[in-house]
Parts: C-alpha cells; sequence; structure tokens
C-alpha cells in the first residue's frame, strides 16, 4: 500500500507539471500577458518594453515558468489586474465554489443512487423505462440551458428562488445552482448505479444470500450495495475536480461569485496570473482527487491489493 | 468460447491508466460531458468485441450482421437514426425547409413572439429565430462530425499502436493522456480559445480534438490489448503475418467495437461543449450562426422573450439526444453481454 502510493504521488508529478505547462503557454506564449495592464486601451511599446522586463517576459519562456512555479511552491501566485492577491481572490473564491460542489455532490449521492437503486431492481418495469428516458434528456440538455430555463421558471416565473445568489453564497441559496451543476453527473450516477445493481443483482453471492432467507432490504443493503456502488463511488470522486472546474458555467448563471467568476473575470481582463493561478489549483485538486479514489478503492473491496 | 477478458480488462487499467481506478470504469478529467462515453465504453472495452461466440448453434454470424439485424428492429435506432438524417439533410441544404436569411434582420422587429410565416418570432437583433435554428444545425453537425472524425483517427491510431507494441511508447502515451485528462475540458476551452480572434469553426474544432484524442486512445489501447491475445492473433504471428497485417486484418475489425460506441456518443457531447463554449463567449464568434450564440444573445432578455432562448436550445437538445441515443443503441446492439 505504502509503496503504492509512492507510486502514484511520483506519477502525479510529471502529469502536474504537463498540465501547468499547457496552461501556462497556452496563456503566455499564445496570449499577450501585458495587455490587461494597460486598461482597455494597447499598451505603448515603451512602457511595454519596461513592463516586459519587469515582469521577466523578457526571458525564455521555461526559464518564466520555472520561476513561476518557484514562486507558487513558495504561496505566491502573484497580483491579478487591479493589484488584489491572487491568494486574495482565491481565499474568498474557494469557500462558495467548495459549498457549491458539496451541494452537488449530496444531490449525487442522495437522488442519483436512490434512483439507480430503485432502477436497477427493476429493470425493464415502466419506472426504469421513465427514469433511463429522463436521464437521457437530462445529460442531453447542455447545463447552461438547464440553468437558465431553471432560474427563468423558478427565479422569474415562480419566484420561488432569487435569480442571482448574494455575494457570502450561504448554503440555502446554492441549492439550485448546486442540483443545476450535479444534474448531468446525476444522470450518469443513475445510470451506472442502475448497470452495476442489475449486473450484481444475478451474482452468486446475492442467490446465497437470498436461499439462507435473509430479509429482503438486508440483500440490498447489506449485499447487492456493497458491492455495486464501488464504481459509483469512483465516479463521485472523480467528478469532485470536474464539478470545481464545471462551475463556471452555473456560476456565470446564477452570478455566484465563486472560482468560476474569477476565472472568466480573470480571462475577460486578460489577468494571466488569476488565470493560470486558479488553474494550477483545479489540476491539484483534480489529482488528488483522483488519488484519493484509487485509494478508496481498496477500501471498498478488500478483493483489490497494491503491490 | 476465449477465456473471458475480464481479468484482462482489469489489468490492463492497473497497470496502465496508473491505477485500479482509472481506466475501468473511472471517467476522469475531460468534464462530465464526456464522461458518459467512457463509462458506457468501458463496459465493452472488456467484451472480446469478436465474431466468435456470438453465433447461435446454426449458422455464425459475424458481430456486424448481429449487430445490423438488433438495429433495425431497436425503435431507438429507428427514432434517432430518422433525426440524424433530417439533421444532416438541413445542414446541408438548410433552404429547403428554411426561406429567408440568417443574417437578415430588422431591428424594429426585436423580441417579438410568433407571426405567420415566422412560427418561432425574432431575436433581440429582429432576425427570424426559425431560419435561425435551421441554419444552426449546419454549425453543430459540422463541429461535431469533424471533431469525431479528426478524435477517432488520432485517438485510435496511437492509441492502437501504443497497446499493440507495449513498452515505453505506450508508457510515454499513458503518461501523456494523463495530462490531458487533468485539465478541466470547459476550463481548457476557455484558456484556450480565448486567444484565438478567427471566427471560424476551425480554432473550436481543433481544441475540441486536442482535449478528446486521449478519451478514444484510452478505450483504443485497451481494446487492442485485448484483441492482440486472442488465439487468431497468435495464429497469425505463427504463420508469418507481418505487424501491419496483423493489425488491420486481424487485430483492427475486433477491436473497433467500442470506439465507434464511445465516439458516436461522443458526437453528442461535442455538439453541446461547442455550444456551452459559445456561450461562454470563447467558442464561435457572428456571424456564424450557431445555437450557442444565439442561446448566450438570448439569455440576456430571458425575462421578456423567453422564446429566443428556448427555440434553438431545443433543437440543441434534441440534437445531442438523437446521438446520444444512437451511440446507446450500436452499444446495445454490440455488446454481447446484453444478449
Amino acid at each position: 500500500m505504502g509503496r503504492y502510493v509512492i507510486r502514484r504521488l511520483l506519477q502525479m508529478i510529471p502529469v502536474f507539471f504537463g498540465a501547468t505547462l499547457l496552461i501556462f503557454l497556452m496563456v503566455n506564449v499564445m496570449g499577450d500577458p501585458i495587455a490587461g495592464l494597460c486598461g482597455d486601451k494597447a499598451c505603448d511599446p515603451a512602457t511595454a518594453t519596461r513592463l516586459k522586463q519587469e515582469f521577466g517576459l523578457d526571458k525564455p519562456v521555461w526559464q518564466q515558468y520555472a520561476t513561476y512555479m518557484g514562486n507558487v511552491f513558495t504561496g505566491d501566485f502573484g497580483t491579478a489586474f487591479n493589484g488584489q492577491k491572487v491568494t486574495e481572490l482565491m481565499s474568498t473564491a474557494f469557500p462558495v465554489t467548495i459549498r457549491l460542489t458539496i451541494i452537488a455532490i449530496l444531490f449525487e449521492i442522495v437522488i442519483g443512487i436512490t434512483l439507480g437503486v430503485v432502477t436497477g431492481l427493476r429493470r425493464g418495469r415502466p419506472i426504469d423505462t421513465a427514469v433511463l428516458i429522463l436521464t437521457l434528456v437530462v445529460i442531453a440538455i447542455p447545463t447552461f440551458v438547464t440553468g437558465l430555463v431553471l432560474q427563468l421558471v423558478l427565479g422569474v416565473e415562480w419566484q420561488w428562488i432569487k435569480p442571482s445568489v448574494p455575494p457570502d453564497a450561504p448554503f440555502d441559496k446554492l441549492l439550485i445552482p448546486g442540483l443545476v451543476l450535479a444534474s448531468v453527473s446525476l444522470a450518469y450516477v443513475t445510470r451506472l448505479t442502475r448497470t452495476s445493481i442489475a449486473e450484481n443483482s444475478r451474482a452468486d453471492y446475492v442467490r446465497t444470500a437470498v436461499a439462507k432467507g435473509l430479509p429482503r432490504h438486508r440483500v440490498i443493503t447489506r449485499h447487492l450495495l456493497r458491492n455495486s456502488l464501488i464504481p459509483v463511488v469512483t465516479f463521485i470522486g472523480t467528478d469532485v475536480g470536474a464539478l470545481m472546474g464545471g462551475a463556471i458555467v452555473t456560476e456565470r448563471i446564477f452570478n455566484i461569485h465563486g472560482v468560476g467568476f474569477q476565472l472568466y473575470q480573470g480571462i475577460l481582463r486578460q489577468s494571466t496570473q488569476t488565470v493560470v493561478g486558479f488553474v494550477t489549483v483545479l489540476v491539484l485538486v483534480f489529482l488528488v482527487a483522483n488519488l484519493v479514489v484509487d485509494l478508496l478503492y481498496a477500501v471498498l473491496d478488500p478483493r483489490i491489493r497494491y503491490a | 468460447m476465449p477465456e473471458p477478458d475480464f481479468d484482462e480488462g482489469a489489468a490492463i487499467s492497473a497497470t496502465g491508466a496508473g491505477g485500479v481506478g482509472q481506466g475501468a470504469i473511472a471517467p476522469t478529467g475531460t468534464g462530465a460531458a464526456m464522461d458518459l462515453a467512457i463509462s458506457e465504453g468501458a463496459t465493452l472495452e472488456r467484451t472480446p468485441g469478436g465474431p466468435e461466440g456470438t453465433g447461435p448453434a446454426g449458422k455464425p454470424r459475424s458481430l456486424w450482421g448481429d449487430a445490423w439485424r438488433d438495429l433495425r428492429r431497436n425503435p431507438v435506432f429507428i427514432v434517432s437514426g430518422l433525426i440524424i438524417l433530417f439533421l444532416v439533410v438541413i445542414s446541408l441544404w438548410p433552404s429547403l425547409i428554411a426561406s429567408g436569411n440568417p443574417l437578415k434582420c430588422d431591428l424594429s422587429k426585436a423580441q417579438l413572439g410568433s407571426r405567420p410565416g415566422h412560427p418561432f418570432g425574432y431575436d433581440g437583433q429582429g432576425c427570424d429565430v426559425y431560419t435561425r435554428t435551421v441554419y444552426g444545425a449546419r454549425t453543430s453537425v459540422t463541429v461535431g462530425v469533424c471533431t469525431t472524425l479528426g478524435v477517432a483517427l488520432f485517438g485510435s491510431v496511437l492509441g492502437g499502436l501504443a497497446g499493440f507494441f507495449g513498452g515505453g511508447w505506450d508508457a510515454l502515451l499513458s503518461r501523456i493522456t494523463d495530462i490531458f485528462f487533468g485539465i478541466p475540458v470547459v476550463l481548457g476551452g476557455l484558456v484556450f480559445l480565448s486567444v484565438v480572434t478567427s471566427t471560424t469553426v476551425w480554432p473550436v474544432i481543433g481544441f475540441m480534438v486536442l482535449l478528446g484524442w486521449p478519451q478514444i486512445a484510452r478505450i483504443a489501447r485497451g481494446s487492442v490489448i485485448t484483441a492482440k491475445q486472442n488465439d487468431y492473433v497468435q495464429a497469425a504471428r505463427a504463420l508469418g503475418a507481418t505487424n501491419s497485417r496483423m493489425l488491420l486484418r486481424h487485430i483492427a475489425p475486433n477491436a473497433v467495437a467500442p470506439v465507434i460506441v464511445v465516439a458516436t456518443i461522443a458526437l453528442g457531447t461535442y455538439i453541446s461543449l461547442e455550444a456551452t463554449l459559445s456561450y461562454l463567449g470563447v467558442g464561435l464568434k457572428p456571424p456564424s450562426v450557431s445555437w450557442g450564440i444565439d442561446i448566450s444573445a438570448a439569455s440576456q432578455y430571458i425575462r421578456n422573450a423567453p422564446h429566443m432562448l428556448l427555440w434553438p436550445a431545443g433543437a440543441l437538445a434534441v440534437t445531442v439526444l438523437a446521438f446520444i441515443m444512437l451511440g446507446d443503441a450500436v452499444r446495445d446492439a454490440l455488446d454481447p453481454k446484453l444478449r
């Protein structure tokens, strides 16, 4: 186990640097890192040269990347276009997005797994078909359409919720945005649980459990669910990273001042420090989530041993 | 029956994708949009995919013959196939059902509702929503088809070669796919495409191919590794077949099924992704006519004129749904486990 963790951590290193380098190159080589520093006008050549010298942009790209990474590891993510520290932006943005992600994950677990178990045990019945069609429809409608329509119906027509979320974004105001963010993953969780339950319900150990006279609910919770939920837990775990990255759309619709909002502002204002900083952290979250999921695997399924 | 490939699949993901978690079921990385395809493909990855063992006792049929027979009777396939056929026809000849010009707008009619001759009403610029919705199909279908072709070509060639030859190249490819999976797809799109100024569809397609190919490469790799262990491949090798002959004649036909399924489902998600990127303002740009652009523009007037949003959004949803259903039907037909 220990050796496996070390091997995985070592494998994460090139992935982390590769992904951040790609983003860094895209922003710094294809874009113009100082374009955002002169307001809405273009910088005049003299100022541009001076700024480039000041920020070390006249040095080769690999050196810039090395410097940047060195700073990141000492906790310095640079400053945004308005002079605010990027770490400051992060400390206000990440709690909001984390709250949103937690709500989304809870929706996935509660609704997704329940629907999956119900349909998996009744394969081929009307409720199964209905839920399957529903999940397909949810998957087919892009998140931003779901979000806009829910905002229109619940927020504007029926006025159940406020169409936009206040800046402090407490949990209760994030319920509908969380549902929107979760919607597509929710449908996957349902389908995955359904397939897994349907496959395992024909397994020998389930037949044995039924044959020895265990009550139905015990067979389902103790025997069937425990084995069927392994792929689902894996999916939800890897989804954490995807949700935090994908929250940008939901946050834009409901005007939530989280990570997506800051990133979007960073891109609009061409603030390279903000963009690269936030993306670096998100990549890291994503990689760690994947690692945790791989380790959880052994906990959930004792048959799996890591060499 | 050949030895069940179930163990094989697990072994592949354990060694290759950097952990038991990743290859087998875990859809990682490229955002929720592409996850379905991976998870659906994973079930196929383990299946032999070969013609043997699927035919009944009488005359043995090939996997493809069997699949086609199943598909013809599947109502889901027929419905989604007809929708896709319709979409392809109107994206080739939009003037068949829409006589107007999508770029001809009259500001005095902005945001008006349904009128005779203009069933979907007008948008914020006074353009006819019906005409724009019809013309938008071309963009979406072009983006979807081109991206899928590019992704399938790159992914299956690179993944297939890595799976066949193994060794250092395989390890390298696995690490490279890991890197691409580490970039959240919408974020990557925002960063990459925000610096592009071109108004054509090609940067968007290029970006989606860039981030999409690792997904197919992984599927193709696993599928080739499974196929190359079959006895008939060993027999071909023993008979002195060259690598290219083994790959093209024996392995490719038996390994291509999962790639086709994943690519079909992914096509729908690419269309959805293009619309999402256009909504965020970095995908296609006017004067391109795209559902994503129209939805984005309409979202500002959603309180006053929701029809401007609902028609293109509905068209988008139906299109994505049709491709996902088609992929689902093809998977059911190709997956012998469900028989």
